[in-house]
């Protein structure tokens, strides 16, 4: 079974989805993530989506239990390079992918999880730290 | 009718076909009012008519692939006549004339040339149907275009600062518009990597409920892209409106004018935007 | 949009049995909305609609095949996908319709979200038989 890698950058993990996801393989990433964030005590995931054509409820709902998951393990995630036709596609299929951050691209992705970190330890009102909000 | 007499007409015709042309060609020219002179419609219709006589020649079924040639002469010209502003009469007429040109040809006199003629002017007036039938089509095809390009032309999307694009909407709204908006504002966030975008709705008339989903749709997808929109240029009466309809803006910033907006949004990206190509 | 006088070419019959068959559907549906000259935005929304109907096929139906063709009706052309299954079937289709429902550990926005990003939408099920679920999408 193919496993999608991990990359650790500082302390910030980057998954980049190159494939066509199958069901199976998101679980496992899903496994794959908490277990690294665990072991390398990383405080951001970044996971870049910029190679996905669609992003259907399945792949939906592992961006947010991902979200979730390492909010509990103490680390922020944001998913970043989301192509317009897929944007428009989950606003009409109706998911709002709450609790999940983004960002236009890895670039950005890593800067925003840079303020997140600092706003963490030091000012709790720093800039946008925004979330997809919908509905 | 007999073969024979069909033959002995198209014959006739093709040893009188400078004639015949020049004939028809004039008559048609009188019937543009200038706009194409007689020597260019002879050019035009020199292999249009020899089209027509070869496919007469091998055979009388208009519908059939006889007449291929003529009808791709045809539909070339009928397209050129609907792009070049020609009214449908005028491009029907540049076909129709053709009878009248050959009819001149006609020893009207002699019973087989005179059924052969009917038989040919049928021919004629099948192809003068199709012609009409290119013609229209081409007319529509015209307007969905300029459709298409009204649409382009009247949503632009602009960048405004480093890091911000401005969609100034004026007009009316629809849902295929609106559709065209959302399409081009979010290409753009990619395209030049902006963080924010306003949407300046100053020149919209009227706001309704749909209108107004379709901005929240393009507002979450923008988020869920990593940019946040701003609206701006909400006039007091949409403002009545929105309140009235009970539509929920819920957390999307609204600003009063453009202005107001992009000073927000330079605040907001840490003040200095100028230097803020990357972050 | 009606469905009469509609022309179809070549069926793609696709068996659903597991996780790659959904990706091999994505990717049949993606080619057929391309050949049927769907904007990008709409080829979209058909794979993902594609996508779903798919793995409900396999999740809830056990299994079954998927019928992806493009069509033409009345001068435009579109794509047409078929999904069926001879699963356990559903009991109240109007209220596996609705936002939020759901059997499993879903969204529950599968059909009903499915529905909103395509043009047709038909689904016949009847307990103990089989679904079979038929969606459109026309080009602009």
């Amino acid at each position: 079974m193919d496993r999608i890698p991990i990359l650790k950058i500082g302390d910030t993990l980057v998954v980049t989805i190159q494939t066509d996801l199958q069901d199976q393989i998101a679980v496992s990433l899903q496994e794959d993530l908490s277990e690294r964030i665990v072991e390398t005590g990383a405080r951001g995931v970044l996971i870049d989506i910029t190679a996905l054509e669609i992003v259907d409820t399945f792949i939906g709902r592992m961006l947010s239990t991902i979200a979730s998951i390492s909010r509990v393990l103490d680390a922020d995630t944001v998913v970043v390079g989301m192509r317009p036709a897929v944007a428009i596609t989950l606003v009409e299929l109706g998911l709002s992918l709450k609790g999940i951050r983004t960002a236009l691209d890895a670039e950005k992705g890593m800067a925003l999880l840079s303020r997140l970190s600092t706003a963490d330890d030091d000012q709790p009102d720093a800039p946008p730290a925004r979330s997809a909000i919908g509905e | 009718m007999s073969d024979q007499d069909a033959r002995a007409l198209v014959a006739q015709l093709r040893d009188r076909r400078d004639q015949t042309v020049a004939a028809w060609a004039k008559a048609v020219a009188a019937s543009l009012g200038g706009r194409a002179s007689a020597s260019e419609l002879t050019t035009e219709f020199e292999p249009l008519f020899d089209a027509v006589l070869d496919g007469a020649d091998s055979g009388r079924d208009s519908s059939g692939g006889d007449f291929d040639q003529a009808r791709a002469l045809l539909a070339e010209m009928s397209r050129s006549r609907a792009r070049e502003g020609y009214s449908p009469t005028e491009t029907a007429i540049s076909i129709f004339s053709l009878k009248d040109a050959i009819l001149a040809e006609v020893d009207t006199a002699d019973a087989g040339a005179l059924t052969s003629f009917l038989a040919l002017s049928r021919v004629i007036d099948a192809l003068g149907l199709f012609t009409f039938e290119t013609y229209a089509e081409a007319r529509n095809r015209i307007i969905s275009e300029q459709g298409v390009e009204l649409m382009e032309l009247s949503t632009p999307v602009v960048k405004l600062w480093n890091g911000v694009v401005g969609v100034p909407l004026v007009g009316t709204l629809d849902s295929a518009r609106t559709q065209v908006v959302t399409e081009k504002l979010l290409q753009a966030l990619v395209d030049t990597g902006s963080e924010y975008a306003i949407i300046d709705i100053t020149g919209v008339p009227a706001v309704d409920t749909q209108v107004a989903q379709h901005l929240l749709k393009t507002i979450v997808a923008a988020r869920l892209m990593g940019a946040e929109c701003i609206v701006s240029g909400i006039r007091p009466q949409i403002a009545q409106t929105i309140v009235a309809l009970g539509i929920e803006f819920g957390d999307i910033v609204t600003k009063a004018s453009l202005a107001d907006a992009l000073s927000l949004v330079i605040s907001r990206s840490g003040g200095a935007p100028a230097s803020r190509g990357v972050v | 949009m009606s469905l009469t006088r509609e022309e179809l070419t070549a069926v793609e019959e696709l068996p659903i049995k597991g996780d790659a068959d959904v990706v091999r559907v994505r990717q049949s549906m993606r080619s057929a909305a391309i050949s049927a000259a769907l904007s990008l935005v709409d080829q979209t929304k058909a794979v993902t609609a594609a996508s779903e109907l798919a793995r409900n096929t396999l999740i809830h139906g056990g299994g079954g095949v998927a019928q992806i063709e493009t069509v033409s009706a009345q001068g435009r052309r579109g794509v047409r996908a078929a999904f069926v299954d001879q699963g356990p079937g559903i009991a109240d289709i109007d209220l596996a319709l609705t936002d939020g429902f759901t059997t499993g550990t879903g969204l529950g926005l599968g059909l009903s979200g499915s529905r909103r990003l395509v043009d047709g939408f038909e689904i016949e099920s009847v307990p103990g038989e089989g679904t079979r679920v038929v969606i459109h999408k026309w080009a602009r």
